[in-house]
C-alpha cells in the first residue's frame, strides 16, 4: 500500500512538513504530489537530508515525488 | 540546460550567490544615493511607494522606489524564463493581507524589514542586533504554531490574469515615477523634498538593481524569515548560507566604501528604544512566519503569479499608511537635540494589538 500525500496548494514549508510527518511515519513508499518547483526542490532537500532516496515525475503541470528509504 | 540551472540555483552555492549579489549590490546603492544603511529595505521602500501615492502624508518619505518594481518583474522574468509562472490565489487571501499590515506596523516601529536590519548591522548599527533577536524571537514562535498544525489552507491555480495583477500595478507605478505627474496643486504623486524620501539612487541604477536582485531570488528562493525559520523548525541551513553570504559581503563592501560607522545611539534612520526596536520585530517576525516569507520574499512570489503574496503586499502598504497616519511609526534618535527617538504610545498600542491578532491567527487556523 503506497502512502499518498497530497501538498498541492501549499505553499512552503507545509509540503517539507507533510513529507516530514510522512517520513517519520517510517511506511515507504511515500508519494507526495506538489505543485511549484520550489516545493519541489524543498521536499527533495529536506526528504534527502533524512536519508530518503526521492525520485520525480512530471504530472502535467505538476510534481509527484516518490519517497523511498 | 534550463534544469542544471535550476539545480545549481536550488544548490547551497546558488544560495550564497544570491545573498552575494544582494550584499554587493545593496552598499552599492548606498553609495548612489539610496539612504544610510538603506540601500534596501522592502518595508521603508513600500512605505515609501504608499506615501508617493498620498495614503500617508509623512513628507519625508514619499517616493516611488524602482528597486521594488525591479524585485516584481526581476522575479517574473526569471518564472517565465524557467516555465515556472503560475498563477495561483485562495489560500486565505484576507489574513494575508491583515498579516501584512501588523508586519508593517512592527517593521516600522523598528525602523527597517529584515533585509534593512541586516545591512544596519553590517553599517555598524548596533540596534539591528536587538532588532534581529526580535525577529528571531517572533519566528520562533510562529514555528511553533507551524508545529502544532497552523497553515493558511490550499491556494489554488486560475487564470493568468490573476498572477499578472501586481506586475502590473508596478509598471503602473514605474509609469508614475518616470512621468511623475501631479494631479492639482496639493494632490499625488508626493515626492519627498528632505529626508530619507528624497535620497535616491538614479532611476535606472534602482531599477537595475532590483530587476538583478528579483532574478536571483526568484531562481534561489532566497528569504530571511525562511532562512532563520528553516534553522529552528528542521535544522536546515540551506537559505541561512545566502543570509550569511548577504552579511559578510555588504559588511566587506560597506568597509570599503568607507560606510562602517559602528554605535547605538544617533545612528541614521534608526532608533535606540531598545524594548520597542525588539518587540517590533518580533511582532513583524512573526506575521512573516505566519505569512509563509518575508517582505522580500512576498515580492517574488507576486512576481511569479502568487496572488496571495500579492495580497500581502497591498496589506503591508496599507499598513505603512495606517502606520504613519496613526502616528506609530519610529522616530529616529535626534542626535542635534541628544533626544532618543522610538515611538509614541500609539505605536505601542498598534505593536501590542499586532501581536495579539497574530497570536489569535496562530492559534485559531489550525487543522
Amino acid at each position: 500500500m503506497v502512502k499518498q500525500v497530497d501538498a498541492r496548494g501549499f505553499s512552503c514549508p507545509q509540503p517539507v512538513i507533510m513529507a516530514r510527518n510522512a517520513i517519520k511515519e517510517g511506511e515507504f513508499p511515500v508519494e507526495l504530489l506538489v505543485e511549484t518547483v520550489t516545493s519541489r526542490e524543498n521536499v527533495r532537500r529536506a526528504s534527502e537530508k533524512m536519508g530518503c532516496t526521492v525520485e520525480v515525475e512530471e504530472v502535467g503541470d505538476e510534481f509527484k515525488l516518490i519517497l523511498t528509504k | 540546460m534550463s534544469e542544471r540551472l535550476t539545480r545549481f540555483f536550488a544548490s547551497r552555492w546558488g544560495i550564497v550567490l544570491a545573498g552575494a549579489v544582494i550584499g554587493v549590490l545593496a552598499p552599492l546603492l548606498q553609495a548612489a544615493g539610496n539612504p544610510p544603511n538603506m540601500g534596501i529595505c522592502v518595508a521603508c521602500f513600500e512605505r515609501d511607494i504608499a506615501g508617493a501615492l498620498g495614503l500617508h502624508r509623512a513628507a519625508v518619505v514619499q517616493y516611488i522606489r524602482p528597486e521594488i518594481i525591479g524585485f516584481v518583474l526581476g522575479a517574473l522574468i526569471a518564472a517565465y524564463l524557467f516555465g515556472e509562472f503560475k498563477a495561483r490565489a485562495g489560500s486565505a487571501p484576507i489574513v494575508r493581507f491583515v498579516l501584512g499590515m501588523f508586519a508593517m506596523i512592527g517593521a516600522l516601529a523598528f525602523l527597517g524589514c529584515p533585509w534593512r536590519a541586516l545591512l544596519r548591522l553590517t553599517g555598524g548599527d548596533l540596534n539591528a542586533i536587538i532588532g534581529l533577536a526580535g525577529l528571531a524571537v517572533g519566528i520562533t514562535i510562529g514555528v511553533q504554531f507551524l508545529k502544532s498544525g497552523y497553515n493558511l489552507g490550499r491556494s489554488r491555480q486560475t487564470h493568468n490574469a490573476v498572477g499578472w495583477i501586481m506586475p502590473a500595478l508596478m509598471i503602473g507605478l514605474l509609469l508614475l515615477r518616470i512621468f511623475a505627474p501631479k494631479v492639482g496643486e496639493s494632490g499625488a504623486v508626493f515626492f519627498s523634498e528632505a529626508g530619507p524620501g528624497s535620497m535616491y539612487a538614479p532611476l535606472l541604477i534602482s531599477l537595475g538593481a532590483g530587476l538583478i536582485i528579483g532574478f536571483f531570488a526568484q531562481r534561489t528562493r532566497f528569504c530571511t524569515m525562511g532562512s532563520i525559520r528553516d534553522v529552528i523548525l528542521m535544522g536546515d541551513t540551506h537559505l541561512i548560507s545566502g543570509l550569511g553570504a548577504l552579511v559578510v559581503v555588504a559588511f566587506a563592501m560597506n568597509l570599503i566604501l568607507g560606510q562602517v560607522n559602528v554605535g547605538l545611539f544617533g545612528q541614521p534612520v534608526s532608533h535606540s528604544q531598545h524594548l520597542w526596536n525588539f518587540l517590533g520585530m518580533s511582532l513583524s517576525g512573526l506575521a512573516f512566519a505566519l505569512a509563509g516569507g518575508c517582505p522580500g520574499r512576498q515580492l517574488f512570489l507576486s512576481g511569479e503569479g502568487d496572488g496571495d503574496a500579492a495580497v500581502f503586499v497591498l496589506g503591508m502598504i496599507t499598513g505603512a499608511g495606517l502606520s504613519h497616519n496613526f502616528a506609530a511609526a519610529g522616530v529616529p534618535d535626534n542626535v542635534a537635540a541628544g533626544l532618543v527617538g522610538g515611538i509614541s504610545p500609539y505605536g505601542m498600542g498598534a505593536v501590542m494589538l499586532g501581536l495579539v491578532v497574530c497570536v489569535v491567527i496562530g492559534l485559531t487556523m489550525r487543522d
